[in-house]
C-alpha cells in the first residue's frame, strides 16, 4: 500500500474567527502490539472545542489510538508506542501523575459499562477515586453529570438501585455520566452508538452539541452519517494511518483530496 | 392444507435416530451421575449405623481412656480444630494476597509463567513430601520441634497452590471491562482491586478456602511427622487448652492409630471417630455452601 501521509492540517475550525488552541497534539505516533504494526506514524491536532470526528473501518487503529492519548495502553503487555502525544502541550509520557492525566480525558467505550455499584456510586466513583469525600460536592458531581448525559430524569428516584441493572441505553449514559463525572476538558467517545437504539443516539449526539461549548470531543465511529452530523472536522483513518483530515465540507464534499476517501463515505467501499 | 402440515412435521427416520441417541445419552450421564451419589449414600449410611452405638455428647467432649479403649476423643477434635484454623489464618491470607498479585500486578513474562508452573505443581506434590518437608524445615531447621504451630504451617503449605489457583480463577471471573472502567477514570491498580475486583470476587475466594478446610482436617501424613501425638490428656471443655507451642491429637490421626495399634478396641470406635470427622468436615462444607449462596445472591451483574 503506498503510503499517502498528508501533511496535518493546521486547519482552524470552521467558521471560528481566530484559530482555536490546539488541545492535543499527536507527532508521528506508532504502536505496535508484539511484532505486529498496528499504527504506523500518525500525526494530527485536536483544537479545543471542536469535535473531530474519527471513521475508519475496524482494525484501523481507531480504539488503540484513544488508549495512546489516556495512555491506558500502559496496561497492555506486549505494546510498544513511539512518537509523542502531547495533551495541552505536556508530553503524556512524562506527565506527573497519569492519574491526573486520565482525569482530563473522559473515555466512554463502545459496550456500556455500568459497574456492579449503585447508580449513585457509579458517578461518583471517579471523584472519590480522586479524593473527594464530601457529600455535598458529590451530590453536585453526581446530578450534574447524570443531568450532561441526560440520564437525570429517569434515574433521579432511584439512585441506589443498581447500575448493571439498567437498559443498554440507559447503561451507555451512566458510562458516559461516569465520564463527565471528573470534569474533563476532553472527551473520547469510541463507538458509543454501537449498543444503543437510534433515538437514544439522537439525544446523546443532542448532548455532545452542548457539551462541546465546554470540551473538546473526539469521537470515534463506525456511522459515517454521525461524523458527518456532529463532527467540525474528520479523519479518516485506515489500516493505521490517516488517510485524510479536513474539515467536514472537505471529506463530505465532492471533492475530498484522497479517492479513498470519497468512496469510504460515500459507501463505495468499506 | 392439513395434510400437508401434518407431512411437515411427522417424524422423519433421522428425527427418530436423534431421539434414540438423546434418550441413550441421557441414561448415560444420569446413571454416571447416580452411580457417583450411590457409594457417598452407603459409605456415610454404613459409618453412621456402626458408629451409632458410641456416638454422644460425652463422647466429642471426653479425653479418651483406658488405652483409647474408652472415653472420649475431645483432644483430637479439638486438635483438629487447632490445626486447621491455624493453618488457614496462614494459607488465606498468603495464598489470596499473592493471588490477587498473580492476576493484577504480575506482568505476563517468562518469570510469571514459571511461578505459575510451580504453583500447579506444587498441588500435585503427595502429601507425603510435604510432611518431610515440613520435618525438615519448620520441625529441624526453624526449631519449631513438634508442634501445633509446626503441623499448621506444613498443612498450610500444602493447601497454598490450591487457594492460588481458586482465588485466581475467581478474580479472572470479574470482566476486564470492569476494570477497564476504573482504569479509565484515573483509578490505581489498587482502588480498582479495592472497590471493584475484590467486592465482587469475594464469594469465590471464600469458597475456594473454606473448602480447603476439609482437605486440611482430613490429611494424616503432614502432622504425623510435625506435630500430631498418640495420646495426650487436655482439659475437657476448654477450647484453649492447647497453645501453638504443644504437640497435639487430631481426627484424622486418631482414627488411624484406633484402627492400626490399639488392640481390643470397642467395634464401633473407628467407625465413631470416622462419623465425626466427616461431621466436622460437612458441617464446614456446608457453611462453605451458605455463604456462597449468600454472596452469589447479591451478585451485581
Amino acid at each position: 500500500m503506498v503510503t499517502t501521509n498528508p501533511p496535518t492540517t493546521a486547519f482552524p475550525v470552521a467558521g471560528a474567527a481566530a484559530p482555536a488552541r490546539r488541545k492535543i497534539e499527536v507527532c508521528d505516533l506508532r504502536l505496535s502490539y508484539g511484532a505486529k504494526e498496528v499504527i504506523h506514524g500518525i500525526s494530527f491536532d485536536v483544537f479545543e472545542s471542536e469535535i473531530l470526528g474519527v471513521i475508519g473501518p475496524a482494525q484501523s487503529g481507531k480504539t488503540s489510538l484513544l488508549r495512546c492519548i489516556n495512555r491506558t495502553i500502559d496496561f497492555t503487555a506486549n505494546a510498544r508506542v513511539s512518537g509523542v502525544i502531547k495533551v495541552d502541550g505536556e508530553d503524556v509520557r512524562s506527565v506527573k501523575s497519569v492519574y491526573e492525566l486520565r482525569r482530563k480525558i473522559g473515555m466512554v467505550a463502545p459496550l456500556p459499562v455500568g459497574l456492579p455499584l449503585s447508580i449513585y456510586d457509579n458517578v461518583a466513583f471517579a471523584p472519590r477515586t480522586a479524593g473527594l469525600r464530601n457529600k455535598n460536592q458529590l451530590d453536585v458531581l453526581v446530578e450534574k453529570g447524570l443531568r450532561q448525559a441526560a440520564l437525570w430524569e429517569e434515574v433521579k428516584d432511584r439512585l441506589d438501585s443498581l447500575g448493571t441493572k439498567l437498559s443498554g441505553g440507559q447503561q451507555q449514559r451512566l458510562t458516559i455520566a461516569r465520564a463527565l463525572s471528573h470534569q474533563p476538558e476532553i472527551l473520547c467517545l469510541d463507538e458509543f452508538s454501537i449498543a444503543i437504539d437510534p433515538v437514544t443516539t439522537m439525544r446523546i449526539e443532542e448532548v455532545l452539541k452542548e457539551l462541546k461549548k465546554e470540551m473538546t470531543i473526539i469521537l470515534v465511529t463506525n456511522l459515517v452519517q454521525q461524523a458527518r452530523r456532529l463532527a467540525n472536522r474528520t479523519m479518516f483513518l485506515w489500516k493505521g494511518e490517516v488517510v485524510e483530515l479536513d474539515a467536514n465540507q472537505v471529506i463530505f464534499g465532492d471533492a475530498p483530496k484522497d479517492r479513498r476517501t470519497y468512496e469510504y463515505v460515500n459507501g463505495i467501499f468499506g | 392444507m392439513q395434510t400437508a402440515d401434518a407431512a411437515r412435521f411427522a417424524q422423519t427416520p433421522f428425527v427418530r435416530k436423534k431421539h434414540r441417541a438423546e434418550l441413550l445419552a441421557r441414561c448415560v450421564f444420569g446413571g454416571m451421575t447416580l452411580g457417583m451419589i450411590v457409594p457417598l449414600l452407603l459409605i456415610i449410611g454404613y459409618l453412621l449405623c456402626q458408629g451409632a452405638p458410641l456416638l454422644s455428647w460425652a463422647f466429642l467432649t471426653t479425653n479418651p481412656s483406658s488405652g483409647m479403649r474408652k472415653g472420649g476423643l475431645w483432644p483430637a477434635l479439638l486438635g483438629t480444630v487447632w490445626l486447621v484454623v491455624t493453618a488457614l489464618c496462614v494459607s488465606a491470607p498468603v495464598g489470596v494476597f499473592a493471588a490477587v498479585y498473580l492476576n493484577e500486578y504480575a506482568k505476563d513474562n517468562w518469570f510469571t509463567r514459571i511461578v505459575h508452573l510451580a504453583v500447579v505443581n506444587l498441588a500435585g506434590v503427595p502429601s507425603i513430601v510435604h510432611a518431610l518437608f515440613g520435618l525438615g524445615a519448620f520441625v529441624l531447621f526453624a526449631g519449631l520441634g513438634r508442634s501445633i504451630l509446626a503441623a499448621s504451617l506444613t498443612l498450610a503449605i500444602m493447601t497454598l497452590p490450591v487457594i492460588i489457583a481458586s482465588t485466581k480463577e475467581a478474580l479472572a471471573s470479574v470482566p476486564l471491562s470492569f476494570r477497564e472502567a476504573c482504569w479509565n477514570v484515573g483509578a490505581t491498580r489498587w482502588q480498582t482491586i479495592r472497590r471493584i475486583v475484590l467486592p465482587n470476587s469475594i464469594s469465590g475466594i471464600l469458597t475456594g478456602v473454606i473448602l480447603q478446610v476439609s482437605r486440611t482436617a482430613g490429611e494424616t501424613a503432614p502432622i504425623m511427622f510435625t506435630g500430631a501425638v498418640f495420646f495426650k490428656n487436655v482439659e475437657e471443655g476448654n477450647l484453649f487448652a492447647y497453645s501453638l507451642k504443644d504437640q497435639c491429637m487430631a481426627l484424622s490421626m486418631h482414627l488411624y492409630t484406633v484402627t492400626t495399634q490399639v488392640t481390643n478396641a470397642p467395634e464401633p470406635l473407628p467407625y465413631a471417630i470416622a462419623v465425626v470427622l466427616l461431621g466436622t468436615v460437612l458441617l464446614v462444607n456446608a457453611a462453605a455452601i451458605a455463604v456462597r449462596v449468600y454472596l452469589r445472591s447479591r451478585k451485581k451483574w
